[in-house]
């Protein structure tokens, strides 16, 4: 029964994209929407069964394969299904907010000519994560990691007219086929050390793989599974945006806006980090590559958290908080706190699709105006997209009460309790980051909601329902889901048939009662004052005295060139390695293919048979003398041959 | 019995149609699609009677053809030998339904061309004597070097005769290695070759006299230039069967005889045909980068997609445990799926290559941009080809590198490593083009003014994707049918 739920639950939103992607410009808008809401709504509903199902029954795991994808010898690959704890929780989440954003682009789709064409997208897009979600091996993994990149690189270049997203999308999708190249190379490493591409066969053989040595050159070797999990965690960074591979998340914004709250945010990017939680059987096995990924995730929730202070366009800085957050998801695992980490996803997924959406319908009401700049003082004319906006930016820097303050906070003291190489490091960076977080989430909505309204802002009025409403829906999660589950998600072993981590003591050094306990128990910690202080020195620099950040811009020229620039990542990849590659591809065609192999040996060969023979011509000069001569040259060489062959015979 | 039919049928067609003339070429259009869907259908039926767990060759037919030399019309097939033949009979309906609309001159002499080429390619894939593999090896070559030299473009004198003079020059060497191993066998049925027993130093030098012959038609670096320069001048049609079929006679040559016929040889020259497979992944790749004719570019993604082909058909002599029939059957399978799967896919971006050709009469890809505006399903079609090209999970161009990677990294893990940036390179040439040719703005009048596919070209084209889609979401079914026969060919290379 469960296997039967589950998997409907992945192939409904399947057939409703398909349905609408051949169907739904000959029907029309009512049939496309219907198909695709009511499909993702019944893969919700589903879901939610399987969750309540799971919850009921602790200890029940479904491993089950669908069909055999081939069989080469021993080898068997496997399409097929594993359901646990952490597949049932992420399968709520991804299609919660899908159907969310289902909701909210019937509204913000309306006028698009590409309506159908979008629903459909979206409706793949989902299949895709449920089925990279609910994977029981590597192969299938693999597959619904590249097929959630094809849904993005398709959904960002979904106005295929402009230029900048049609070079956005490009842009993503190579970074992303970076970070898959690791996966992949990572997958065929643990493939030829276990043989398998099953998960649990993987998994149970991970203590015998930890000790075996990967040798890169004949004396130098590194241990294979670390080696490994630096690989997988390779794939992570590409889909999770971490540094150095994140520059096309920020681009990713051209792409419509409920693509940003979906994709962008609550669900592809964060696969990263679900998949870190998938292999906790491995990485739990190597402390080297939890330093790895912890320095990773420190650097980027810090640098790019930065970036967000300097943006003007709305949805970028949103994006560069998505990057931020991203990374702490990342620390949280590098600290082998999966389940913190875990928790931050799913709050996170839920306040930043608010946000974005929130930011979508700003958009909307001034008719696809992004510059904050061009905005000031919307809270009276927008205000269930303010009320919800503050919602939003209240549990983003994780003010007490709000989902994000439990989910951050469990994180953060897990950084604390770490022994990790590097968690000082990290620990610092976290701190610091939450400063930023507040600093750079309140700039926005003070710029964007507070101080004066301009002339022609004046008679922006709320957009339509199918808008609006997702945005309360979205709230009421941001501001609650915490409370009933931080306890059984994070301190107790929720995720303990899917995730191998430390006792939640040894993890958080705290004993779980009950969420009001914590709550009071984190206020006894620096981070809620560190936010707090974020707030008001962002009212004093957006409201009291405006002019104090433009003076700081100009004190400090080059850190504000520095952070504009976006530290030339963008430059070092486009300007220097594209423009190498595709100039060694030029030189390597000309020189290599035409001059050398074309004109010097093919045309070469040619022209010095022609001379040759031209030079034969003249050997034919008519005298008999000289033909006797040659004749007499060519017996005697072939005797000469002869005899030769006849002594080394002999000999 | 029915193989003899498949190969002869096309083949008679051919002469049928030549006779009818010029004036008669609707009639002849109708024939020739007719005859094409029969020997599919044959094919098919071939397929059905098809015995998968077997591993000999099945369907044999032997008569005495030139008896003082021991030479016999020997015709069979197996698991190797058929995904090969069903890709052959698959593509020329397609190329043949989609002749009307790319070439109108001599009509009737075009699809003669492509029936008898058809026949000889399905011999070539079919003939168990040596002697009988040579005849339609060099026969196949009359009727491409027609279809390029007579419907072919401003270039074509030019690139035929390259075209010509490379293979044949290749061919030359393997005739000679064919007689010389008649000469010790006494026979030339080629399974008989399998069980002389040759030095070391013999089996180097046929290896290389085979290694020309089979080398330029894959084709591998350095013997690769000619094959930009025919599929630029190629009729469309010419372009598809050259990249889908004839490409594969290479990687066919090396499965059939240097292999199992001189494994030690190829076992020394491993090491040369990786590096030479890896040159064509990446150096290739990145010349593909800085191709701006579509043909030149696929053709040199060709390439480089057949390096995955090679690789898998050595990788596995270099592994620690050399010769684990694991691996090998892991990589050899691999090599023949991504023949099967660059056939499709080739076949595909050729034909929708032709689709815009016909209407715009340029394959630069600077006078294209913003095609999808105009042509919405073809962009569609187009992208999936595209995504298929650059190897996407759930396509068929996954199937054959995934397999082949994994080998590799048994084998040996740099050299993965290497292989496995094909995933950027093989992305940044395909979608970039795409970018260029299918998105963006609309980029002129004339483009503004387009239609989109007819019936033949969505029909086509539309095959085409759902073959790819259908192999990639499950090659199981093609997998079972080769394994058996993939399986005797590993133990004649362990030589057990």
């Amino acid at each position: 029964m469960l296997y039967q739920l589950s998997v409907l639950a992945l192939v409904i939103p399947l057939i409703g994209g398909i349905l609408v992607g051949f169907l739904g410009k000959t029907i029309g808008k009512t049939f496309t929407n219907t198909v695709t809401i009511f499909s993702v709504l019944a893969s919700f509903l589903i879901s939610s069964y399987i969750l309540y199902t799971i919850l009921n029954q602790p200890d029940l795991i479904l491993n089950q394969n669908i069909y055999q994808w081939l069989e080469i010898g021993s080898y068997s690959f496997n399409i097929g299904l594993l359901i646990d704890n952490l597949t049932a929780s992420m399968m709520v989440v991804v299609t919660f907010v899908s159907l969310m954003v289902h909701i909210y682009s019937i509204g913000y789709m309306h006028d698009d000519p590409g309506y159908h064409r979008f629903f459909s997208y979206i409706s793949l897009f989902t299949f895709a994560m449920l089925s990279l979600v609910m994977a029981n091996n590597f192969l299938q993994l693999f597959f619904g990691w590249e097929a959630v990149g094809v849904m993005s690189y398709l959904l960002i270049g979904f106005w295929f007219t402009k230029e900048s997203a049609i070079k956005a999308n490009f842009k993503a999708f190579i970074i992303n086929r970076v970070g898959d190249m690791f996966l992949l190379l990572g997958i065929s490493l643990l493939f030829s050390l276990s043989g398998s591409l099953d998960y649990s066969t993987v998994f149970s053989s991970g203590p015998m793989i930890s000790n075996q040595l990967f040798f890169i050159t004949e004396d130098w070797s590194v241990s294979a599974l670390t080696l490994a999990c630096v690989l997988l965690f390779g794939g992570a960074m590409g889909k999770s945006a971490q540094m150095p591979l994140h520059v096309w998340l920020p681009d990713s914004m051209e792409g419509p806006t409920p693509i940003s709250a979906l994709i962008h945010a609550a669900t592809m990017v964060t696969a990263g980090v679900f998949m870190l939680a998938r292999m906790s059987p491995l990485f739990e096995l190597s402390e080297s590559a939890l330093s790895f990924v912890l320095i990773i995730g420190s650097i980027t929730a810090i640098t790019t958290g930065l970036l967000g202070l300097v943006q003007f366009d709305i949805k970028r800085v949103i994006a560069y908080s998505t990057l931020s957050q991203l990374g702490y998801m990342v620390v949280a695992a590098g600290v082998s706190a999966y389940s913190a980490s875990l928790f931050h996803l799913m709050t996170h997924a839920f306040f930043k699709a608010l946000l974005f959406l929130a930011a979508g319908s700003v958009i909307v009401a001034l008719h696809h105006e992004q510059d904050i700049r061009n905005m000031g003082g919307l809270r009276k004319r927008l205000p269930v997209t303010y009320a919800t906006s503050l919602i939003g930016t209240l549990a983003l820097i994780g003010f007490p009460g709000f989902s994000g303050f439990f989910s951050k906070d469990a994180l953060i003291e897990a950084v604390a309790h770490s022994s990790v190489y590097a968690h000082e490091f990290a620990y610092y960076c976290v701190l610091i980051g939450v400063f930023v977080t507040s600093l750079y989430s309140f700039r926005l909505l003070f710029i964007v909601f507070h101080g004066s309204l301009s002339e022609h802002n004046n008679n922006v009025k709320e957009p339509r329902l199918s808008i609006v409403l997702p945005l309360i829906l979205l709230s009421i999660p941001s501001v609650f889901i915490a409370w009933p589950t931080v306890g059984p998600m994070v301190f107790d072993n929720f995720f303990s048939n899917s995730i191998v981590q430390p006792t939640s003591i040894e993890l958080f050094g705290y004993e779980f009662t009950d969420s009001l306990h914590f709550l009071t128990h984190a206020l006894s910690g620096p981070v809620t004052y560190i936010a707090i202080s974020g707030i008001g020195v962002a009212y004093l620099f957006y409201i009291k005295q405006p002019e104090i950040p433009n003076k700081l811009a100009l004190t400090f020229k080059p850190i504000y060139k520095l952070l504009r620039e976006k530290y030339y990542f963008d430059y070092l990849y486009e300007n220097i390695l594209a423009k190498f590659f595709s100039s060694l591809g030029n030189s390597l065609w000309n020189l290599g293919d035409i001059k050398f192999i074309d004109n010097y040996i093919v045309n070469g060969t040619a022209r010095k048979i022609e001379s040759l023979s031209n030079k034969a011509q003249l050997l034919q000069s008519g005298y008999i003398y000289h033909y006797a001569l040659m004749m007499m040259l060519g017996l005697s060489l072939f005797l000469g041959w002869v005899i030769i062959n006849k002594i080394g015979m002999a000999s | 019995m029915i193989i003899e039919q498949i190969i002869w049928l096309p083949i008679l067609t051919a002469l049928i149609i030549v006779a009818l003339g010029e004036k008669r070429s609707e009639l002849s259009y109708k024939i020739s699609l007719f005859i094409s869907l029969l020997v599919f259908g044959l094919s098919v039926y071939v397929l059905y009677l098809f015995d998968p767990t077997t591993s000999g060759f099945q369907f044999v037919l032997k008569a005495q053809w030139i008896e003082r030399f021991n030479i016999n019309y020997h015709l069979g097939i197996d698991g190797i030998s058929l995904p090969l033949i069903l890709l052959t009979t698959f593509l020329t309906p397609i190329v043949i339904y989609t002749a009307k609309t790319t070439s109108k001159n001599k009509l009737h002499q075009y699809l003669a061309s492509f029936l008898l080429l058809e026949g000889l390619m399905v011999g070539v894939f079919s003939a168990m004597d040596a002697f009988l593999f040579y005849v339609f090896w060099e026969a196949m070559l009359i009727p491409m070097f027609l279809i390029i030299g007579v419907w072919g473009g401003k270039n074509r004198i030019y690139a035929t005769v390259k075209f010509f003079l490379y293979t044949f020059l290749g061919s030359v060497f393997m005739l000679i290695a064919i007689i010389y191993l008649y000469l010790k066998s006494g026979s030339y049925l080629i399974t008989d070759f399998y069980y002389l027993p040759l030095q070391i130093n013999q089996q180097i030098v046929i290896f290389l006299a085979f290694l020309f012959a089979f080398a330029v038609k894959i084709p591998m670096w350095p013997v690769h230039t000619w094959l930009p320069d025919a599929h630029v001048e190629a009729p469309t049609g010419g372009s598809v069967i050259l990249a889908a079929v004839l490409l594969k006679m290479g990687g066919y040559g090396l499965l059939r005889f240097s292999l199992p016929i001189l494994p030690e040889g190829s076992m020394t020259l491993a090491p040369l045909m990786i590096a030479l497979s890896l040159i064509a992944i990446i150096y290739i790749g990145l010349v593909a980068i800085a191709q701006t004719d579509m043909k030149k570019l696929i053709a040199y993604s060709s390439i480089s997609h057949m390096g995955f082909v090679t690789l898998g058909c050595f990788i596995f002599f270099i592994e620690a445990n050399a010769l684990n029939p694991e691996t090998m059957n892991l990589a050899i399978n691999g090599a023949m799926i991504q023949m099967i799967s660059h056939g499709l896919i080739s076949a595909a971006l050729f034909l929708s290559i032709g689709v815009m050709y016909d209407r715009l009469h340029t394959r630069e890809i600077n006078d294209y941009g913003g095609i999808v505006t105009t042509m919405p399903k073809f962009a569609t079609l187009m992208v999936f080809f595209a995504l298929a090209n650059a190897a996407l999970p759930g396509t068929s161009g996954f199937v054959g590198e995934l397999t082949v990677i994994l080998a590799t990294f048994k084998a040996n893990g740099f050299i993965a490593s290497l292989s496995a940036l094909t995933l950027i390179i093989g992305a940044a040439y395909t979608l970039w083009m795409i970018k260029r040719v299918i998105f963006g703005p609309v980029k002129n009048e004339k483009i503004n003014q387009l239609n989109d596919m007819n019936k033949i070209e969505s029909i086509s084209l539309g095959l085409l994707a759902l073959s790819i889609l259908i192999l990639g979401v499950w090659p199981k079914p093609l997998i079972d049918l080769m394994n058996e026969s993939i399986n005797l060919l590993t133990l004649f290379i362990t030589g057990t």
